[in-house]
């Protein structure tokens, strides 16, 4: 414990209020200093590392009119959508709350996708921060459960059924699926008892997981300090006196003004979309959720709000003749690996197996189920790459020139993989689709193997950093 | 990172000239409903008063409070002379008096709500729910095959008799059988044009700027906040404009002896 200090009587009102402060809670300067006015991030970032704090301004946003949303909602199957409508009219400034809190959420899918993508692009999960990657991975994936529960809310019929397809995915895994599916909706359909542990989960549950999960990101971000666009450790480089890295600058003042700007540019834009397009031209309001859940009316094309749908594609891409797709790459793989690859007998033998083994479960189950599997591995994917990225340098701007386009084919295919999820099953949309789940899927399992590949630039010692 | 984004923007282009077009397009085209009546008080007052008459016998429109219509610049005393008919109040919502099992029997379907109507018949690819309105008010036409012995283009085999006849009079549609390019041997059953039968109360342009007036409405009740929105949204945009400018100087201002 620190010493307990005293002040002399003739200190001002501000100085003892501090002391008394100071003695009773050391620790708080401490940490002041070390999270914003000590914390030294590197002075060259750039455009895209505004996303952090912007999807920390959005979670607060949604947190705030989340509070004031659920003074006003029923979580009533008979009540939730005229209740989402006593809001929007009857509720002083209802709409405005509802509005911010509906674009919000399209806005954090938004910021989130950004900072994902800086992230890779500058190599910010590698060596040592993965864990401050696997955080965020961890953060993506409650994000999207929240997000899914939260649909659900103003009961209409794609909230319900949205709901429907979704929780029915979970009965196609084998064994357990239908009691899982079960267990998840608390009844045999989508129902009240759905909407209400939707509710609990989207209001308390999610939210304490989530706001968990950004604390352990930021503080494991903390500890190991910052990426930045070239990829270079600032802590190899130390000011002699003060210890300081010469490439940091103090967060507080320099990133607090910084984000500050950004995020009165981000506001402009998320309030031109609030008050001149809240239904994001159906996107983010779809316009079949303004008629009211009809359990027995099943919408003639059921899509998903835009941020899923990137993963709804690659769902239903995964048919039968995928399936088929699959089995080939796997075959393909296993030769390579055994003529080429190097291995000794054993681990052939043990590859030769494996393949034998994959290509039988894929033949056991259902294409349904696989397909949920790709789905669920699309994401989980994420958290693996610290460790297949293979390349000796960090960031973009020292790989050689066709990464890039690597790079440009995944993002190309990731859009046209959330164009085609929104619109109605077509038989040139599923085969473009299937394309891109090869590719998205493609681009992680070789990564360890492409990422290697080519010339690499040398990188600098210092940071890159013309003066503003 | 410049070829990058430029790899990535071509790229996007190029996705965006490949795709598929939108599937929901097909069906009778929707007419685009004239936006300006939205800042019209007259035009709105006078949706208002044909949602009363013609429309709340059978729909409801249960959200939505007579005495909101002040927004649109009518007192409770219009109001209460004007559109009130029966033992309502100025703070009720707009109920009515059908009963919907009665409904279901005389129309084979419930009549919908029509509170959030003009938002949730709106299409991507294809238009707003306020030009589905206005092309379905427009486009009924005598069908003696039908129960009611109405069609509807926008809307095939709608349930709902033509509830402004009177007004619009009544008209029949000629069709013609066109052969279908892409599969020989069928044809196509297309559209042509109207035929008047009977006159209505009103001339077709009179008729047609009744209807906008009424989708007008419509449109306004399914979000009576909209106007406030809009220009609640112009002093935001302009605040938030100023406040990137002293953020940006502020900005500037920390960094410049940064090197």
């Amino acid at each position: 414990m620190a010493e307990f200090k005293d002040i002399s009587p003739n200190a001002s009102a501000t100085e003892k209020l501090a002391n008394w402060f100071n003695n009773r809670y050391p620790s708080a300067g401490g940490f002041y200093k070390a999270h914003m006015s000590e914390y030294y991030a590197p002075k060259n970032f750039n455009f895209w590392y505004f996303f952090g704090s912007l999807a920390l301004l959005v979670l607060v946003i949604q947190i705030v009119t989340g509070i004031f949303l659920v003074m006003h909602y029923k979580p009533d199957a008979a009540k939730a959508f005229e209740s989402v409508e006593y809001i929007m009219r009857d509720v002083p400034w209802g709409w405005l709350v509802r509005y911010m809190h509906s674009t919000g959420a399209s806005a954090f899918f938004v910021v989130v996708y950004l900072h994902m993508y800086r992230g890779l692009i500058y190599g910010s999960y590698r060596k040592p921060r993965e864990l401050v990657w696997i955080f965020g991975c961890a953060i993506f994936l409650v994000l999207m459960a929240e997000a899914f529960m939260g649909y659900l809310l103003p009961w209409g019929q794609m909230s319900y059924w949205g709901a429907q397809v979704i929780v029915n995915l979970f009965s196609a895994i084998p064994f357990i699926g239908p009691d899982l599916a079960l267990l998840i909706r608390g009844d045999y359909v989508v129902s009240d008892a759905t909407l209400n542990r939707f509710f609990s989960f989207h209001v308390i549950a999610v939210p304490l997981v989530l706001l968990g999960l950004v604390a352990a990101h930021i503080i494991a971000l903390h500890e190991v300090g910052s990426n930045n666009p070239d990829g270079v450790e600032i802590k190899s480089t130390k000011n002699d006196k003060t210890g300081m890295p010469l490439d940091g600058i103090p967060f507080h003042p320099y990133y607090t003004v910084h984000d500050l700007y950004f995020a009165a540019v981000f506001l402009f834009i998320f309030s031109a979309v609030l008050f001149f397009a809240p239904e994001g031209g159906g996107y983010f309001l779809e316009y079949n959720n303004f008629i009211e859940a009809n359990p027995l009316k099943t919408p003639p094309h059921i899509a998903p709000v835009w941020y899923f749908t990137p993963f709804y594609s690659m769902l239903r891409a995964t048919t039968d003749v995928m399936v088929y797709v699959f089995i080939a790459v796997i075959a393909i793989a296993a030769v390579l690996a055994i003529l080429r690859g190097g291995f000794r007998s054993g681990a052939k033998i043990a590859i030769a197996v494996a393949a034998v083994v994959a290509v039988f479960l894929l033949k056991a189950f259902d294409a349904k189920f696989w397909g949920v599997v790709v789905m669920g591995g699309a994401v989980l994917i994420l958290f693996f790459l610290p460790w297949l990225d293979r390349s000796p340098v960090r960031s973009i701007r020292y790989r050689p020139d066709w990464h890039k386009y690597v790079y440009a084919l995944f993002v190309f295919f990731f859009l046209v993989l959330g164009y085609l999820g929104s619109q109605p099953p077509s038989a040139g949309g599923n085969y473009v689709s299937q394309v891109g789940t090869l590719v998205y899927l493609g681009f992680f399992l070789l990564m360890p193997w492409w990422s290697r590949l080519g010339t690499f630039k040398p990188v600098p010692e210092r940071v890159t950093f013309s003066a503003h | 990172m410049k070829k990058l984004l430029i790899s990535l923007f071509v790229a996007c282009g190029f996705a965006l000239s490949a795709l598929p077009a939108s599937a929901n397009e097909g069906g009778y085209p929707w007419d685009k409903f004239p936006e300006e009546k939205m800042t019209d008080m007259a035009a709105l007052q006078n949706g208002a008063r044909i949602f009363v008459n013609y429309c709340l016998n059978c729909h409801s429109a249960q959200y939505m409070r007579y005495n909101r219509l002040h927004d649109i610049g009518l007192t409770d005393d219009q109001i209460k002379k004007n559109l009130l008919f029966a033992t309502e109040k100025v703070g009720d919502t707009m109920k009515t008096t059908l009963d919907p099992k009665q409904a279901k029997d005389f129309f084979g379907a419930t009549p919908p709500d029509l509170s959030v109507i003009a938002r949730s018949r709106a299409e991507i690819g294809k238009g707003s729910g306020a030009d589905y309105l206005f092309t379905l008010w427009r486009t009924f036409y005598r069908d003696d095959s039908k129960p009611t012995g109405w069609n509807n283009l926008a809307f095939p085999d709608i349930a709902m008799p033509h509830a402004l006849w009177q007004l619009q009079g009544e008209r029949r549609a000629v069709f013609t059988e066109v052969k279908d390019e892409h599969h020989p041997g069928k044809t196509e059953h297309r559209f042509e044009r109207f035929e008047q039968v009977t006159p209505g109360a009103m001339s077709e342009i009179e008729y047609k700027e009744a209807v906008g007036d009424l989708v007008a409405y419509l449109q306004w009740m399914g979000e009576p906040a909209q106007g406030t929105r809009l220009r609640i949204g112009v002093g935001v945009l302009l605040f938030l404009g100023l406040l990137i400018v002293f953020t940006w100087r502020l900005n500037a201002a920390y960094w410049k002896n940064v090197t």
